[in-house]
């Protein structure tokens, strides 16, 4: 790959909201007459409608995966890896990427009107599932008239969405692109979900979900629950190597009495912050359940291979080696299941300090097997046309 | 004849002895090119295990199946019998416990296809009597201190192996480069073969 991340840059980009008008039945029988979807797409769609990928945001992502917005130049969340040369590359690819329903930057979820009580859904938005998401994804791609990705990507949950799309609707994809993921959460990953969920509820201005209602925001509780989820989202080794011991301000001198306050107390006060301005509380509850619920093989058996059996795209599984929260040994458990059921994978296990944050951040062998990967798929379509 | 020439004599052995539409796990497969051979030709199911990120990305782009995975850490992620065939090519020298690779290959695969270099050859042997030094040559190209190779053994010490492990010997296949090797590879291989190919079972 030579692909460079600071110049090849889809430039500037809109996002665009879709109503969809075909009923969703949700997982937990509550049925959406409609829904909206923010979306954006970088690239063109080739004239058979054959070289679409579809992004699978993760817990907190939103639409905006690439390039910049005319009034802010904060680049979207996955720009190291989509644009012209790069691994997603929109030279050949058509590249869809939407906020999911239940998150908070657009689309349908608790900070919309719900149509029935003329309220803000808040705490009374139906609880959800992965499935749902790809339902509503599958929908989306009906509007558009794309009848099979070239490939389905993801992150973390984005993996999670890849996976079943693999099992749900295995001729309406190539290709099932799963990083940093798991067939299930852990135990332990359950117990960070509830601490942070915990953290919400208990700020007084949580009002039991109905903040909206109540002018209220419980920035506080939402700024704990991101610190918790980002503590957990680095590695020791790259907490220690950027922030170490390092004061931010005060000394440890005696007979001196300044408040002390370390660097990466500072850093996670400041993400912490920062959050709980742009997310929405009910929806950071919502969606990291629909992460506790998730198990990919819950109705095959809890037999991941026999899960797997229903699959027909080709798979690649990627994982990062300091990632403690998706460590790698579930992206085997992913490998090992789709091996054994014949299924076209391959595994790579990428070198990284950076903990679960690694598959959003620049890293050139990670670039490579994903370029390449996507440069053969992208092969094969273009031979094929 | 050259080490290409080998190389196909070798690969010639193990497309015959692979069968089409099998499974076939290929331990330390490189830049998976047997592989994508063996899919072209056989229309098999492989899929390669690889440590190293420039041959994986080479596989990657061949749209060979790769698996990043230490040998040397075990294969217990597989099932008995879950193959057809395992194939290993050359690497038996630097795994750290070779009997055992040999034992989780024949656990894992109904047969298995091994290659390796034979250290019994009159070029490594007249090395060490001669120069008294540990071989350097084409096949052993690194010196004693970085080398991969970290197990040398001869075609003898291989079959002995086998006869102590209960593995039957089903077929096997000598090669070598040089005009005398090829005249006497079949009759002595021990020291004339440079490479020999073995198809193993239970």
């Amino acid at each position: 790959m030579t692909s460079d991340i600071s110049t090849s840059s889809v430039g500037l980009v809109k996002a665009e909201k879709i109503l969809i008008e075909t009923p969703l039945t949700l997982a937990c029988g509550v049925v959406l007459p409609s829904h909206e979807l923010m979306i954006e797409t970088y690239g063109t769609l080739n004239a058979d409608k054959s070289n679409a990928l579809l992004i699978c945001h993760a817990l907190s992502g939103s639409h905006h995966a690439a390039g910049v917005y005319a009034d802010d130049d904060k680049p979207g969340w996955w720009d190291s890896y989509i644009g012209p040369g790069k691994p997603m590359d929109t030279n050949r690819f058509f590249i869809v990427s939407l906020n999911n329903i239940g998150s908070c930057y657009g689309s349908t979820g608790p900070t919309s009107i719900n149509p029935e009580s003329g309220e803000p859904w808040g705490a009374e938005f139906p609880v959800l599932r992965a499935r749902d998401w790809v339902e509503s994804q599958r929908l989306l791609m009906e509007h558009l008239g794309i009848q099979c990705w070239a490939a389905v990507i993801g992150g973390s949950l984005g993996g999670m969405q890849a996976m079943r799309w693999a099992l749900e609707h295995p001729d309406k994809l190539a290709n099932s692109i799963v990083i940093a993921s798991s067939m299930k959460l852990t135990a332990q990953n359950i117990a960070f979900n509830e601490l942070a969920r915990r953290a919400i509820q208990s700020d007084p201005d949580f009002c039991d979900g109905n903040y909206l209602q109540n002018n209220k925001t419980p920035r506080q509780g939402l700024a704990l629950a991101r610190m918790i989820g980002h503590v957990t989202y680095l590695s020791d080794e790259l907490m220690g190597q950027k922030f170490g011991r390092e004061l931010r301000s005060g000394t440890f001198t005696q007979g001196e009495a300044a408040p002390i306050e370390f660097q990466i107390e500072s850093y996670l006060n400041h993400q912490g912050e920062k959050f709980s301005g742009d997310f929405d509380a009910n929806s950071y509850i919502l969606i990291t359940k629909m992460l506790d619920y998730f198990d990919l093989s819950r109705e095959y058996q809890d037999d991941p291979v026999l899960a797997f059996s229903h699959a027909s795209c080709d798979f690649l599984v990627v994982a990062f080696s300091s990632d403690w929260r998706f460590s790698p040994k579930r992206s085997r458990e992913i490998t090992d299941a789709l091996i054994a059921a014949g299924k076209n994978v391959s595994f790579a296990e990428i070198d990284s300090d950076k903990g679960h944050d690694a598959f959003l951040l620049p890293n050139p062998r990670y670039e490579q097997v994903l370029g390449n990967y996507l440069s053969k798929v992208a092969d094969k379509l273009e031979g094929a046309a | 004849m050259n080490q290409a020439e080998s190389t196909r004599q070798i690969n010639d052995s193990i497309h015959s002895w692979v069968k089409p539409k099998s499974r076939v796990l290929d331990l330390g497969c490189g830049d998976g090119t047997l592989l994508a051979q063996l899919e072209r030709a056989l229309d098999i199911r492989g899929y390669g295990l690889e440590i190293d990120p420039d041959s994986i990305n080479q596989c990657v782009t061949k749209g060979v199946n790769v698996i990043e995975q230490d040998l040397n850490k075990g294969m217990a992620n597989f099932a008995d019998d879950s193959f057809d065939t395992v194939i290993m090519t050359q690497a038996l020298q630097a795994m750290r416990f070779p009997h055992l690779v040999l034992d989780e290959m024949l656990r894992i695969g109904t047969q298995c296809v091994i290659t390796f270099p034979n250290f019994g050859h009159w070029k490594a042997r007249a090395y060490l009597t001669l120069r008294g030094r540990m071989p350097v040559t084409k096949q052993l190209a690194y010196e004693w201190y970085d080398t991969p190779n970290i197990h040398f053994f001869t075609y003898s010490d291989f079959e002995a192996l086998c006869r102590e492990r209960n593995i039957k010997i089903l077929r096997k296949q000598f090669v070598g480069e040089h005009l005398l090797d090829r005249q006497l590879k079949n009759l002595w291989p021990n020291l004339f073969a440079e490479t020999a190919v073995y198809h193993l079972s239970k």
